[in-house]
């Protein structure tokens, strides 16, 4: 039987927005600054293990309704895909090019393919969290 | 067309991923790890043709000239391994088909193998020597998964020890590297053997590479390093075993090899003699303990430490010969110790035990198999249309040319009882009078003695056409008494 835990949902329901957007920006930033992938996958891998804990792990299943396993799954096809996209090009696996687009709303930013290597690590991350967390979890 | 050298890297790893969203879709798992297993089959045919004809191949990940980025190097010997691991994949998967209970097909049984097989073939074909423990970690996480697949009781004891030794061993890893990096700034093999050649390995250096042969006799299961190989390989179902024997200690075998032969060669008098007693003493152990048990896991366990010592051996010798021997034997020993481990695992299912003396005679209802069984005991105790045959006379002439006459009584006295051991399970099991379970309770061996025949087919093939797989083993050979072949074909100017 839970207590009444209304400032804990309350609290949860904000702070979990922040810590998505503080993952992503995390994750962006990583090839300039410090971040990438991997503290990015973990960061949002909290913020959904902090619902699981304030909620309950149906609410996460809720919000996330595919296997965590294939998330991981999906990471790792990303991933190997980004390295074998370069033998299209005529280049070596994992080969990674940048380049400088004007978008709009951003200006002028640079774009590099090694953020989508950087997708599939963020993704197996998250995944691999969230299967070992509700794993241990969850009552047999 | 130069991207062919990391395809062999690439198929199992691709493979792997898509078997993870196939889940329990079980023919299509099998259908696509058979067809993986052909593509890396053909084209690391392909690879080895062309590395016999052009000479060392290398690829350079990401595009960046070593040493700075992470190059893999294909030369025959590598691609050797990586053919012949492919086969045992083949062979151990098509054993799966009724060889292995549904639930653990279920649990991601076939992407496992497919991430072990990328573990292992990386670590065949890289030249970085970090890279090297990062795919011995792949192929750890994946046997860790796969010694502990199926949850019973004796499974989780030892694999609590098995992954227990090898954290340990690859805390000891990535120390030995971090002492290498300091003393010489670099991680890429051919890059290390360069700056080590040029200061003539002092003392620092030949502590570091006793350090690595700690290591990699630890991953490999030398003398003093052997203890948790005896449980770990006997607790996992007969084919996983299979897999075990046939490939992890090979690859701790081959990265002896690598590291003895392109870096740490300055001082053989000290490293290689080294090797030698303790390869000595691994071929003593494993036979005595190949005759003192009375179980067939445990007898044909100790076989594959007594066959870690044998290949050893060679690159003590450090002569032609030797390597040639070593080289020949570590590619005879695959397919040999995977056959009989299917076998046994056949075995087992017939007789529903694996204590030898309580069940006998199955050669009257199952022909076939206790045949199939007597071949791969003569092939492995080195009898001349097999292929072990080859492999142990070259070792022997390696040894008399190198003056280690004590090595190589040891090498003889331990074949003689290896031969023992297996013909123990052939005269007690297979043939005597009939003490069998009830046929209702014996299970179904068709299609589980396929597998090894195959592969003992393989081993004739060998032994009678040594002459055809010779060129092949020679030019590996030649690699590793040259390392400047090596160090040329990574570091040559584009």
């Amino acid at each position: 039987m839970r207590t009444n835990d209304v400032i804990l949902k309350t609290v949860t329901q904000l702070v979990t927005f922040i810590i998505i957007i503080f993952s992503i920006y995390v994750f962006l930033s990583g090839h300039h600054h410090p971040g990438g992938g991997f503290i990015g996958g973990l960061m949002t891998a909290a913020a959904f293990v902090l619902i699981g804990l304030a909620f309950d792990i149906e609410t996460v299943k809720k919000i996330i309704p595919i296997d965590f396993k294939l998330i991981s799954a999906t990471g790792m096809l990303i991933a190997v895909l980004t390295g074998i996209g370069s033998f299209v090009f005529d280049a070596n696996f994992l080969s990674h090019t940048f380049d400088y687009f004007h978008l709009p709303l951003l200006g002028e930013t640079e774009l590099a393919t090694a953020v989508l290597f950087d997708i599939g690590v963020y993704l197996v991350v998250i995944g691999i969290t969230l299967t070992i967390i509700f794993t241990i979890g969850e009552d047999q | 067309m130069n991207n062919l050298t990391i395809a062999p890297l690439l198929i199992p790893l691709v493979t792997g991923v898509i078997l993870l969203f196939l889940g329990k879709r079980l023919i299509l798992q099998k259908a696509l790890s058979i067809l993986s297993g052909m593509a890396i089959i053909a084209t690391s045919i392909f690879l080895l043709m062309d590395v016999l004809e052009n000479g060392i191949k290398t690829y350079q990940v990401g595009g960046w000239q070593p040493p700075f980025g992470i190059v893999l190097v294909a030369d025959s010997l590598a691609t050797l391994l990586v053919l012949f691991s492919s086969i045992i994949m083949v062979a151990t998967t098509l054993f799966t088909f009724r060889g292995l209970d549904l639930e653990r097909k279920n649990y991601y049984y076939y992407p496992l193998v497919q991430f072990l097989l990328t573990g292992v073939i990386g670590a065949f074909l890289t030249g970085d020597i970090f890279n090297l423990f990062v795919f011995f970690e792949v192929l750890l996480m994946s046997s860790y998964a796969l010694i502990v697949l199926g949850g019973t009781k004796t499974q989780l004891r030892e694999s609590l020890k098995y992954v227990l030794i090898n954290v340990i061993s690859s805390a000891f890893f990535v120390t030995a590297v971090a002492f290498l990096y300091s003393a010489t700034g670099t991680l890429n093999m051919a890059d290390l053997s360069a700056r080590i050649a040029e200061i003539n390995q002092p003392g620092l250096i030949t502590v570091i590479a006793l350090l690595f042969l700690i290591v990699f006799g630890m991953k490999a299961a030398i003398f003093p390093l052997f203890f948790w190989l005896p449980g770990a390989y006997s607790a996992p179902p007969p084919v996983i075993s299979a897999i075990f024997a046939g490939l992890l200690t090979k690859v701790g075998i081959y990265a002896i090899y690598r590291v003895f032969t392109i870096i740490f060669y300055h001082h053989p008098d000290v490293t290689h003699y080294t090797i030698g007693i303790l390869a000595a003493i691994t071929m003593i152990v494993g036979a005595v303990g190949a005759i003192a048990y009375n179980d067939i896991h445990k007898i044909l366990v100790y076989n594959v430490v007594a066959g870690v010592g044998f290949i050893l051996l060679g690159l003590s010798a450090f002569n032609e010969d030797g390597l040639f021997g070593g080289m020949f034997y570590l590619l005879h020993d695959m397919l040999i110790k995977a056959a009989l481990f299917l076998l046994a695992g056949a075995i087992v299912v017939i007789t529903r035990t694996t204590k030898i003396g309580q069940a006998s005679g199955i050669i009257k209802n199952y022909p076939l198999l206790g045949w199939t069984f007597l071949a791969a005991a003569l092939s492995l105790a080195g009898v001349p249309p097999f292929s072990g045959f080859f492999g142990k006379l070259l070792l022997i002439q390696g040894g008399f040319a190198a003056e280690q006459y004590v090595f190589v009584a040891v090498l003889l006295v331990s074949s003689l009882l290896v031969l023992y051991s297996v013909m123990r399970i052939f005269f007690q099991v297979i043939l005597g009078e009939e003490i069998l379970p009830d046929v209702s309770r014996r299970g179904n061996v068709k299609g589980l003695v396929y597998p090894s025949i195959f592969l003992l087919f393989l081993s004739f093939l060998m032994g009678m056409g040594a002459e055809a797989v010779y060129p092949y083993v020679a030019d590996a050979t030649n690699t590793l008494l040259n390392p400047e072949l090596y160090i040329d074909a990574v570091l040559k100017e584009e």
